[in-house]
């Protein structure tokens, strides 16, 4: 038998026999989609709210109506005194009291600012809705590539890219790892077989993995969240294959440092899992980050994979568009695989 | 004819030299036990001599390949079976040998043959499809062995194969290695058990880096003056220690 192969096959042994590691690999996607997917969102759904006409004009009763069908908002009822509006608030029965002023503005917003996100959020969908009513201060605003400004839109490419880390990370370096630990690894490096051969023969097979993957949470996302997937699946599937491939490499890296799989666990775990969502993009712009934490993004995996997967899902990006982010996966890739190569032999020292 | 030369073979960590200038040669075909207490330097002479660490200065021959400029010709000419007896254990018997085979470039009629071959050796008919960690540890030692034969290499080494084992399967092992040795094949030992000591053609023994006596076990009793082999490894340990 050829010993390459031999290789790839032994460690698709190891991969379908061991439950603990098919629940990760094929498991973990599914959960971790499912619950990012639903935990995390910025729209609105029948948030409470009170209203307090006090102008009792047609114009206020219209906007009432409006503030009433279009599914942003539950009325929970109407309120004709501070006192009734401090109650409600207090006991957390409403979030906003929309006010309809006899003088002064046309409308008052009272929001409750302990969420300041989900306060933010509130005012600016009853603009919204409010302004419709208003004709003549019209400003026509256009949402490109994600019209309803769903988040399922951007956060479940941002999952694929941190859920393909954490799987493809964890998985090759637990692998090495545990071959140090049972002394397999000895044996392996007493043989014939390069380091090369070993490092190669233990990226593929979880390269292979990684196409299910890729697969599972892509059919995830438009089934579930209703992602659109505008760009070509061909060139989709490539670079989330070469991203994957970064971080087996990543993988591999970690396993030339640690010695045991625990330590491997949490390097990878721990290591990986912060920077790769609070500083690629997934969830807080990196424009708005402080210099410092800009700089150091840019060696983050993930933030250059994110930017490709939703230029392509949303935009329709073609390759032209993001050769940047591929170029710098692919050297990234490459740079992680060279070192692990060249350390590989030294560890047994 | 000599199945290993070491020549002025070094190994140095930092400040530290774990193995000194060591020359000695062992015969082919001869059971060779390397004898030493922990941290006497054998583990990492044994590391050099199978291509699983560089040497600092000096040199060695085995299977008449250097192990500076040959090493990979030297690994596929050497059989090496670790103190954990590493197999695969979620892989079963005939899995483990099909993938040793493979990377020791061995084709598929030749394993076949070689694995039939395994089965009557160890009595292993009906446990070639066990998964290995459903194995006992004496047959566990059985398949490491046997497996570190399969490519039929000139020399194998055994770093302390019988830790954790039973006396009774200890001596059965012990066996086993007597009758590979008498086919031709160059068996070189590290272990901590003096008793195991007298199975060996020749006895090297290592303290502090240095080689400090090679001889056979009854030469080196008769040398010294003691009865067994325990008195002459705390003999030569002591006096190097002093």
């Amino acid at each position: 038998m050829n010993a390459f192969l031999g290789f790839i096959l032994k460690e698709f042994r190891h991969i379908l026999r061991d439950r603990r590691t098919l629940a990760i690999l094929f498991g973990l996607p599914i959960v971790q989609l499912l619950l990012f997917g639903y935990a995390i969102r910025n729209e609105l759904t029948s948030a409470e709210i009170a209203v307090w006409d006090q102008a009792r004009t047609a114009e206020s009763r219209a906007a009432i109506a409006r503030l009433e069908a279009g599914g942003y908002f539950r009325v929970m009822g109407r309120v004709d005194s501070e006192t009734q509006v401090d109650h409600l608030f207090r006991r957390g029965v409403v979030r906003q009291v929309v006010v309809f002023p006899t003088d002064g503005p046309r409308v008052h917003l009272i929001t409750d600012g302990s969420d300041p996100n989900m306060a933010r959020l509130l005012q600016r969908y009853t603009m919204g809705v409010l302004s419709d009513v208003e004709p003549g201060k019209d400003v026509r605003t256009t949402y490109l590539y994600n019209p309803g400004l769903k988040s399922a839109n951007l956060f479940v490419p941002g999952l694929m890219a941190v859920i393909l880390m954490l799987v493809s990370t964890l998985m090759t370096s637990i692998s090495l790892t545990r071959e140090k630990e049972t002394g397999t690894l000895e044996t392996l490096l007493a043989s014939p077989l390069a380091p090369a051969q070993i490092i190669w023969g233990k990226v593929l097979p979880y390269l292979l993995v990684s196409f299910v993957n890729v697969g599972t949470v892509l059919v995830i996302a438009r089934a579930v969240f209703g992602v659109p997937f505008n760009g070509s699946v061909a060139l989709f599937i490539f670079v989330s294959l070469l991203y994957a491939f970064t971080a087996l490499a990543l993988g591999m890296l970690i396993s030339t440092v640690a010695r045991t799989q625990q330590t491997a666990m949490m390097l990878s775990l721990g290591g990986l899992l912060l920077p790769t969502i609070l500083l690629s993009g997934f969830i807080y712009p990196i424009s708005n980050m402080p210099d410092i934490l800009q700089a150091i993004s840019h060696v983050i995996p993930a933030r250059w994979y994110m930017v490709a997967n939703r230029a392509i899902l949303l935009k329709g990006a073609g390759l032209a568009d993001i050769g940047r982010e591929v170029l710098i996966l692919a050297g990234m890739t490459a740079l992680f695989l060279t070192v692990s190569i060249r350390r590989f032999p030294i560890r047994l020292d | 004819m000599n199945a290993i030369e070491t020549h002025h073979l070094t190994k140095r960590f930092g400040g530290f030299t774990a193995v000194d200038d060591l020359t000695f040669s062992v015969r082919a075909g001869e059971i060779f036990g390397f004898l030493g207490a922990n941290g006497a330097g054998k583990t990492t002479a044994m590391k050099m001599l199978t291509g699983l660490a560089a040497p600092t200065s000096g040199d060695a021959t085995v299977a008449g390949r250097s192990i500076r400029d040959h090493a990979v010709s030297v690994k596929k000419r050497i059989g090496y079976m670790s103190q954990r007896f590493s197999l695969y254990e979620d892989l079963s018997v005939r899995e483990n040998l099909r993938f040793f085979g493979g990377v020791y470039g061995l084709d598929d009629a030749t394993l076949a043959d070689r694995i039939a071959r395994f089965e009557t050796t160890y009595h292993m008919s009906g446990r070639m499809h066990t998964r290995v960690k459903e194995l006992p540890l004496g047959i566990k030692q059985n398949v490491a062995f046997g497996t570190a034969l399969l490519h039929q290499p000139d020399i194998v080494f055994l770093d302390e194969p019988t830790g954790g084992v039973d006396p009774i399967t200890r001596r059965r092992f012990w066996g086993m290695l007597v009758e590979e040795a008498a086919r031709g094949t160059t068996l070189f030992v590290t272990t901590h058990y003096m008793d195991e000591a007298e199975y060996c053609d020749r006895i090297g023994m290592m303290v502090d880096g240095k080689l400090v006596a090679l001889d056979t076990p009854a030469r080196l009793k008769q040398t010294m003056g003691v009865a067994t082999m325990d008195d002459v490894f705390v003999k030569l340990a002591r006096g190097g220690a002093a």
